[in-house]
């Protein structure tokens, strides 16, 4: 105990540095010493690997940079590298995860363990380079584990976490760390970044355990008759129960070495509270800092912060579910024709039923292509939140859309 | 404690690269700090904003600036009521212009007590850069009327960004407009 006692002062010791949420990857990414990283460059992810080519050119880290002509290729690139065992990793937004899309099923069904940023963009058309989440919500059902960050130092963080429970024999699923583009990738704020020596002591390299050798040909990713096909992807439900205690896992572990930890979820000002906000990435970042002001007109309102979306961990958020008389959903996508038009809020819907919990849901849709949300906006979704515990709100709410 | 920075400019000026060294200082001084554009689809000449947020913790909203401590103008064309929207009573305004703080008082009708610092950011940039990007010099307006961040600190983080002689002639410019600013506290018309 003496000995963490030391580490931790050491860590508080630790100067923090000025670095975008972008450039806190690319940080990342050279501490974990990744072999290859084939990127195609797309508002606002560009930068991220921008910085890694310098990191390259500079010699302060050894990777190949394959340069591609598409996103597909990008994530072809990276899923063929991660099964030769190199540590691989790719970054991308928007457009450019949509063009990824049939890859990412090809990833995640081959196992492969890679790490790729998304600085979140809304979709075209018509074209908008702004932020919302509609890229990854776009994603969520193709077997990638997916975190959402709230700040540049959890962005760093969150990546080198990514690997260590990526490559983990019993998950063996790629990882994608998604944050809020512009607001985030492009804002500079203090980020602690680690030496590439304790990265790697919490984070070795374990490459892909049936990897890609001439020596000794295997075959992956062959044709699988209906005999076999469901069990190959059922196992990837396994996998993905399986990682949700990894993940846990690798969140304390970071915590006891590096004296920082997220949780998977996390419930902010949630003692006492009587009705909750879902938000994830920079709009719990501010809620973390709105709530305050609800409270002193006594709108008792927590925050929970979803970090880790899939798996989904759903005994903690039906914990926190469970103490309240309402929760309010942000969505930052549209689900076109759903029940609810919030995907997040259909969910959390679903959860309700499943766990017999007596909570009222409103479903928010805000910040669709980056709609200017102020902190005054959060304070009136909180107001809204704490009306609900009496008041039903059957539909879901587009916040600040002139219809 | 929480200074929130609102800087107006021109694409070009460097309102972006002036928003991120403030924020850099008081991250190495040892505070919390975000700095941040409103992102739009940049060009050179078109009217920009950007923010920098200082706090002791790292609870900060995410959201752009409406109730600022500091508003910095870069561009005295930009000078409109619409420049002090939300400038919180007893803050400060930073302009570059060449007028005084009292017709910058009228120009954008300030109805409430705000220290006006004025500095002819053009005419230093022109003598130590030799080209019209007032950035630097308006940093050297905003330490000496604020205090936001240090001296030392900004000069170092100068030096850092613009390597070599330039780095040098921007320090210049910081130096000159900090010895240069001329600062007047303006009461509400009806106390004045």
């Amino acid at each position: 105990m003496a000995v963490a006692a030391e580490e931790r002062l050491h860590v508080e010791r630790k100067k923090p540095r000025p670095l975008s949420t972008n450039s806190a990857i690319a940080h990342a990414v050279k501490d974990l010493d990744v072999d290859v990283v084939a990127a195609y460059p797309i508002t606002p992810q560009t930068t991220v690997v921008e910085k890694i080519a310098e990191f390259i050119a500079d010699g302060e880290l050894e990777a190949e940079m394959v340069h591609v002509e598409s996103e597909h290729s990008a994530l072809s690139a990276t899923v063929a590298a991660a099964l030769t065992g190199a540590r691989a990793f790719t970054a991308t937004a928007s457009q450019g995860l949509e063009l990824m899309h049939e890859i990412l099923h090809i990833a995640s069904g081959l196992r492969a363990p890679i790490v790729m940023s998304v600085a979140m963009r809304a979709l075209s058309a018509p074209i908008s380079i702004w932020n919302d989440h509609s890229d990854v919500m776009n994603a969520r059902d193709t077997g990638w584990i997916i975190f959402f960050v709230s700040s540049a130092q959890e962005a760093y963080d969150t990546v080198i976490q990514g690997y260590r429970i990526a490559e983990d024999s019993d998950v063996l699923l790629p990882v994608m760390v998604a944050y809020d583009g512009y607001v985030m990738s492009h804002t500079m704020e203090p980020v602690v970044t680690e030496d590439r020596d304790s990265v790697l002591a919490y984070a070795p390299k374990r490459s892909f355990p049936y990897k890609l050798d001439p020596e000794k040909p295997v075959t992956l990713g062959a044709l699988a008759d209906p005999d076999w096909y469901y069990e190959i992807k059922y196992q990837i439900v396994e996998a993905m129960r399986r990682a949700l205690g990894k993940a846990r896992e690798a969140d304390e572990e970071f915590g006891r070495r590096f004296g920082r930890k997220y949780g998977l979820v996390e419930c902010y000002m949630c003692e006492d509270a009587k009705s909750l906000i879902v938000a994830a990435s920079s709009y719990a970042a501010t809620l973390k800092a709105v709530l305050p002001r609800a409270w002193e007109e006594g709108v008792k309102v927590g925050l929970l912060r979803l970090r880790l979306y899939r798996p989904f961990p759903e005994d903690l958020v039906v914990d926190a579910l469970s103490r309240v008389d309402s929760v309010l959903v942000i969505d930052r996508a549209i689900s076109y024709g759903a029940p609810y038009q919030g995907p997040l809020a259909n969910e959390f819907s679903g959860l309700i039923l499943k766990h017999g919990l007596g909570v009222n849901l409103v479903s928010v849709v805000a910040g669709i292509g980056q709609r200017r949300m102020v902190d005054d906006d959060f304070l009136k979704l909180a107001r809204l939140a704490w009306e609900a515990r009496t008041v039903r709100k059957p539909e879901t709410i587009f916040y600040g859309v002139r219809k | 404690m929480r200074i929130d920075i609102r800087w107006h400019g021109r694409g070009g000026q460097g309102a972006v690269t002036a928003s991120e060294i403030v924020a850099a200082a008081a991250i190495l001084e040892g505070r919390y700090a975000l700095a941040f554009p409103e992102f739009g689809a940049e060009r050179r000449g078109a009217p920009v904003r950007a923010y920098t947020r200082i706090s002791d913790t790292p609870l900060v909203p995410r959201t752009p600036i409406t109730n600022p401590h500091i508003v910095v103008v870069l561009d005295p064309s930009l000078l409109t009521r619409e420049t002090i929207e939300g400038l919180r009573e007893g803050g400060a305004l930073i302009v570059n212009t060449r007028l005084s703080p009292e017709e910058v008082a009228r120009i954008v009708g300030l109805d409430r007590e705000v220290r006006v610092a004025v500095v002819d950011a053009v005419k230093i940039a022109m003598e130590t850069l030799g080209v019209p990007i007032v950035n630097t010099a308006i940093l050297g307006a905003l330490v000496r009327a604020t205090g936001v961040v240090g001296l030392e600190t900004t000069l170092r983080l100068v030096r850092e960004r613009f390597k070599g002689r330039l780095g040098e002639a921007n320090v210049e410019a910081v130096r000159r407009a900090y010895e240069s600013t001329h600062i007047e506290t303006i009461l509400p018309p009806q106390t004045a």
